[in-house]
């Protein structure tokens, strides 16, 4: 299991954050601090409400109650487009528009010139020569990296990943794994924070510096993966690959 | 002129002869259409009878022209409410054809009566609205439902977009300019084709009430140019009003507006 990294950097801080849904709350009662550095992984069981939490991060969704802050500054009190761009979103579904991959990255940075495209596409294990090629035309895979190139694009401080790996081999789902360690390494000139969400125990092994397991819409547990391997509760356990 | 436009009861009993032929052709192929066929040609008489006998008031000179208007006003609701029906999915779409409607009717009216191109009176301004509405109906319900189909289908790559940092005018542009096409392509082949395939017919009913055909040609341009227009202006007006309705001030796709997923 992997070491933790010393998490200091304040992200996100979560109170009382409540998501009404049916027949239970999405949402209910969440109070948790998320670090803008490292990669903290959400895991958790289907519908305990993993991406509910990530879209209000990054402002898809407004909470019913409670409050979001990133940085000390309320959600409700900063500029949403500016702020999707410093918290950029992957989704779970790899959705590209129509045109060319590089008219794809230049959705995230008008003005990207195609050497800057080429190392992005490097950086995200996808062949340069890819940039002309129609996105719609690319295998899943191809187009959760250029999906995960375009976000990359916007120069973004943290990265919300929704199971970004979960239409992918597990070849790629390892290089993607490393590319989000190097970014996130302290040492890394981009220095990106992440929020994965995912629901593979073994992941959440290999990538978490800190866990936070939610279950039917309120945190379970929190720590680091080694931590809670060993939590009484056999949900959190499972969660995290401690309890096979 | 009067001779050619009146074909009397008796005229219009031995065109009644053409539905006998529908009828036959109906038994024939056991097409089971008989009694449609026959509810249809008997409603269109009473109804047209009806609107005949109501024209009388608003387009008679003698009459103030708040008839006439009162009239169009009536026009404009029936074909808001005929919009609703046939696009039950499109959330708040009355209020939104209405305003749609009304601003094609201020536009293509204004234009057509507001600078002298026709004299305001009753029986100008009823048909005139008449094609405008009629016309802009059928735009206004491909408009209306491809712009929620487009909001359904591509909620990812709407979402992904507005993740990106686009507003929300943005991140839907490509999606409102489809619905656009879509709704205003056909009009748009209707007029290169005019004359080629079929008469028109404004142009039509001119010719057979006597007018000079080249005097029928200009009215129907200028009908032709208002249908274009007023199809334009309420395609535009549905297309900006129901993409406010789908998103919240804060440039996401409002809950209460999105289109259920399939």
């Amino acid at each position: 299991m992997r070491q933790s990294l010393a998490v200091t950097e304040p992200g996100f801080e979560l109170k009382g954050v409540r998501v009404e849904g049916s027949p239970r709350p999405r949402l209910d009662g969440i109070d948790l601090c998320i670090p803008a550095d490292g990669i903290t992984v959400i895991a958790g069981a289907s519908g305990s409400g993993k991406s509910s939490l990530l879209r209000l991060l990054n402002r898809l969704d407004v909470a019913d109650a409670g409050s979001i802050a990133w940085r000390g500054v309320p959600l409700a009190e900063t500029d949403v487009l500016m702020h999707r761009r410093e918290v950029g979103m992957v989704f779970q579904r790899p959705t590209v528009a129509p045109g060319t991959v590089l008219e794809n990255l230049r959705l995230a940075a008008i003005d990207l010139d195609e050497e800057a495209a080429a190392d992005l596409c490097s950086l995200v294990n996808l062949d340069p020569n890819f940039l002309g090629r129609s996105a719609t035309e690319l295998s899943g895979g191809e187009k959760q990296r250029v999906c995960l190139a375009r976000t990359i694009a916007t120069g973004p401080a943290m990265i919300l990943a929704d199971e970004p790996t979960s239409s992918l081999d597990p070849e790629v789902t390892e290089k993607i794994e490393d590319l989000a360690r190097r970014l996130a390494h302290p040492e890394s000139p981009m220095q990106v924070g992440w929020v994965w969400v995912s629901h593979d125990p073994g992941q959440v092994g290999r990538v978490a510096d800190r866990v936070v397991v939610l279950s039917e819409g309120k945190v379970a547990a929190e720590g680091s993966a080694e931590e809670l391997s060993s939590h009484e509760a056999s949900d959190v356990r499972r969660a995290v690959g401690g309890d096979r | 002129m009067n001779d050619l436009a009146d074909i009397g009861l008796g005229g219009l009993a031995i065109s009644g002869i053409l539905i006998a032929v529908a009828l036959a052709l109906s038994l024939v192929r056991r097409l089971g259409l008989e009694k449609d066929l026959l509810v249809a040609a008997v409603r269109a008489l009473v109804q047209l009878l009806i609107v005949g006998f109501a024209l009388r008031i608003v387009v008679d000179d003698d009459d103030p022209l708040v008839f006439t208007w009162v009239w169009v006003v009536l026009m404009v609701v029936v074909a808001a409410w005929t919009v609703r029906r046939r696009a039950p999915e499109v959330p708040n779409v009355i209020p939104l054809a209405l305003v749609s409607f009304t601003a094609a009717a201020i536009v293509s009216l204004g234009v057509l009566f507001g600078l002298g191109v026709f004299e305001p009176t009753g029986r100008a301004i009823v048909p005139l609205a008449g094609m405008m509405v009629g016309n802009s109906m059928t735009a206004t319900v491909v408009v209306a439902r491809r712009i929620v189909a487009e909001a359904r289908d591509h909620r990812d790559l709407i979402e992904a977009r507005l993740a990106l940092g686009f507003s929300s005018h943005d991140a839907f542009a490509p999606h409102l300019r489809e619905a656009l096409r879509t709704g205003l392509v056909p009009q748009i082949e209707t007029t290169k084709t005019v004359g080629l395939i079929a008469l028109p017919g404004a142009m039509t009913g001119l010719i057979l009430a006597g007018v000079e055909p080249v005097d029928a040609v200009r009215v129907q341009v200028a009908v032709m140019y208002l249908v274009l227009g007023s199809v334009s202006t309420t395609a535009a007006v549905m297309a900006l009003g129901l993409t406010k309705g789908l998103f919240t001030s804060d440039h996401r796709l409002d809950v209460a507006a999105r289109p259920p997923t399939p």
